[in-house]
């Protein structure tokens, strides 16, 4: 460890991370001074060590000179960890519960927010065409970080994880063979276009930016976990003004809409699925 | 005075549980943080088995859930669980640390941030590495450290790693770690 934090500085270290955090916000607008202060000090130690540079505030003097060390930063800050088909039983709630709901409407929009990569999209994408409603949909799959956005476009993974997504798309009662909607290449496999024709990926930042409008069905998976209380109501407020009336919601495993803000403004549909139901009011 | 007490555990973790945990009387002073690295299983059935035998709450962290004495948290399966200085817990899904999700190393470190001198961690018996670069960050900010001494222990790598990284306060058996955490839980220290 390179960092020089122990027992007799530990206060100076929330100090200079507060100001880190400020000065990002002024200097690139991204607003992380919400985000959970056990996340934020992880990350931001973890690239101190990494980086052999001893303090916060060497940090913050780099990071308002150099947009490069800024964007590495953030790198590290987003945890882009994602994979297909994660909670299988998630997507077989979805298949049973939400499927039909969305099967009402003549045409619909998905909102994928923090979508990272896109495996979770393109296992979205899938099941719709599975139940043959891939046509009639549009899908905005969103995230603040660029980098992951272009790997999403592309829709190309690894090779090596896709065993894990084949067992995870089973499970999730995939009705036929995940190998039918991409093609392998060396070591790394590419979704069919078919799939990413519906979907356009954009950069949205949750905290900054504003609502979509008229959305019936939002996904949001694990990208709350990472925020403090008063962020996840200003979140679950933004994500009920872009719904339409009786649109639905899905958080993340551990994610609940219980003991916030938005809990009277919601119908539970699966608690254990964390899947919700705009109310009409 | 003493805070919180966390506790990290892989092969061989229940067992050792079950013969600690139950060593908490009602009204036990402080919180009992607890990984155990139980691969993606559910946290469900050996939460409602060790309830069974524990004089106090055992219950899976929840995010944002306010950490209260007298209570002994599990991190779920397949998120590392991290402590806020504001005294509540956060999830998080960023990848494996020493192959396991939750880490030890990851609760540890983080809790040890927030509770600095005021904390007490624990390493029993595990079959890898986890959790020794946890403890020896307690220790730099002043915690009490003790491992479970690797005879006596089902798995000897963790415990071992720990004795040889952190170089902790005490190496003693599991009987032994239930009544030095009771006495320090209530010392005035
Ligand atoms: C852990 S990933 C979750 C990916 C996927 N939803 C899943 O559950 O597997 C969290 C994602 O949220 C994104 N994110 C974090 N804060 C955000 C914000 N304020 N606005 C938009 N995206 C954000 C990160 O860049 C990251 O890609």
């Amino acid at each position: 460890m390179t960092n020089e934090y122990n027992e007799s500085n530990a206060d100076l270290l929330n100090i200079e991370i507060k100001l880190l955090l400020e000065a990002i916000f002024l200097k690139y607008g991204y607003d992380f001074r919400n985000y959970s202060k056990a996340h934020i000090k992880r990350r931001v130690l973890h690239w101190l060590n990494v980086n052999h540079t001893k303090t916060v505030s060497e940090l913050l003097h780099n990071i308002l000179r150099n947009r490069e060390i800024f964007y590495e930063l953030l790198d590290d800050l987003s945890i882009n960890v994602t994979e297909m088909y994660r909670d299988p039983e998630f997507y077989k709630s979805l298949r049973n519960i939400v499927i039909p709901k969305l099967n009402t409407y003549a045409y619909f929009k998905i909102w994928h927010a923090g979508c990272s990569t896109g495996e979770e999209v393109y296992s979205l994408a899938i099941l719709l065409k599975e139940e043959g409603l891939l046509g009639r949909c549009q899908i905005y799959a969103t995230d603040f970080n660029n980098k992951v956005l272009e790997i999403a476009r592309e829709g190309i993974y690894k090779k090596a994880d896709i065993e894990q997504y084949n067992r995870n798309y089973e499970l999730a009662g995939g009705k036929y063979n995940l190998s039918d909607y991409y093609q392998a290449m060396y070591g790394s496999v590419k979704f069919q276009n078919e799939l990413s024709e519906r979907i356009v990926f954009a950069d949205h930042n949750l905290v900054t930016d504003s609502v979509f409008a008229d959305v019936n069905l939002i996904l949001c998976r694990n990208v709350m976990i990472y925020f403090e209380k008063s962020l996840q109501n200003q979140v679950l407020k933004l994500f009920y003004e872009s719904l339409v009336p009786s649109g639905i919601l899905c958080l993340g495993s551990k994610e609940t809409i219980k003991y916030t803000q938005s809990e009277n403004y919601f119908d539970t549909l699966d608690e254990k699925q964390r899947i919700y139901k705009k109310k009409l009011i | 005075m003493y805070k919180a007490i966390v506790i990290g555990t892989s092969h061989g973790g229940l067992e050792a549980l079950k013969v600690i945990l139950p060593g908490f009387k009602q009204g036990f002073p402080l919180p009992v943080i607890v990984v155990l690295h139980i691969g993606d299983h559910n946290n469900d059935p050996f939460i409602a088995y060790l309830n069974q035998w524990c004089n106090i709450p055992v219950k899976e962290a929840e995010i944002n859930e306010t950490i209260e004495p007298g209570i002994i948290y599990f991190a779920p399966p397949n998120y590392h669980l991290l402590i806020n200085d504001t005294f509540s817990f956060t999830l998080s899904i960023e990848k494996k640390v020493n192959f396991s999700r939750p880490s030890i190393d990851v609760l540890f470190e983080s809790a040890a941030w927030v509770y600095t001198k005021s904390l007490i961690g624990v390493i029993l018996t595990g079959a890898n590495s986890d959790g020794a670069n946890g403890l020896l960050t307690i220790k730099k900010f002043g915690g009490t450290t003790i491992v479970q001494n690797p005879c006596s222990a089902i798995a000897t790598t963790m415990p071992r790693a720990a004795l040889k990284l952190a170089k902790p306060d005490c190496r003693l058996s599991l009987e032994e770690i239930v009544l030095k955490l009771n006495e320090l839980a209530y010392s005035m220290k």
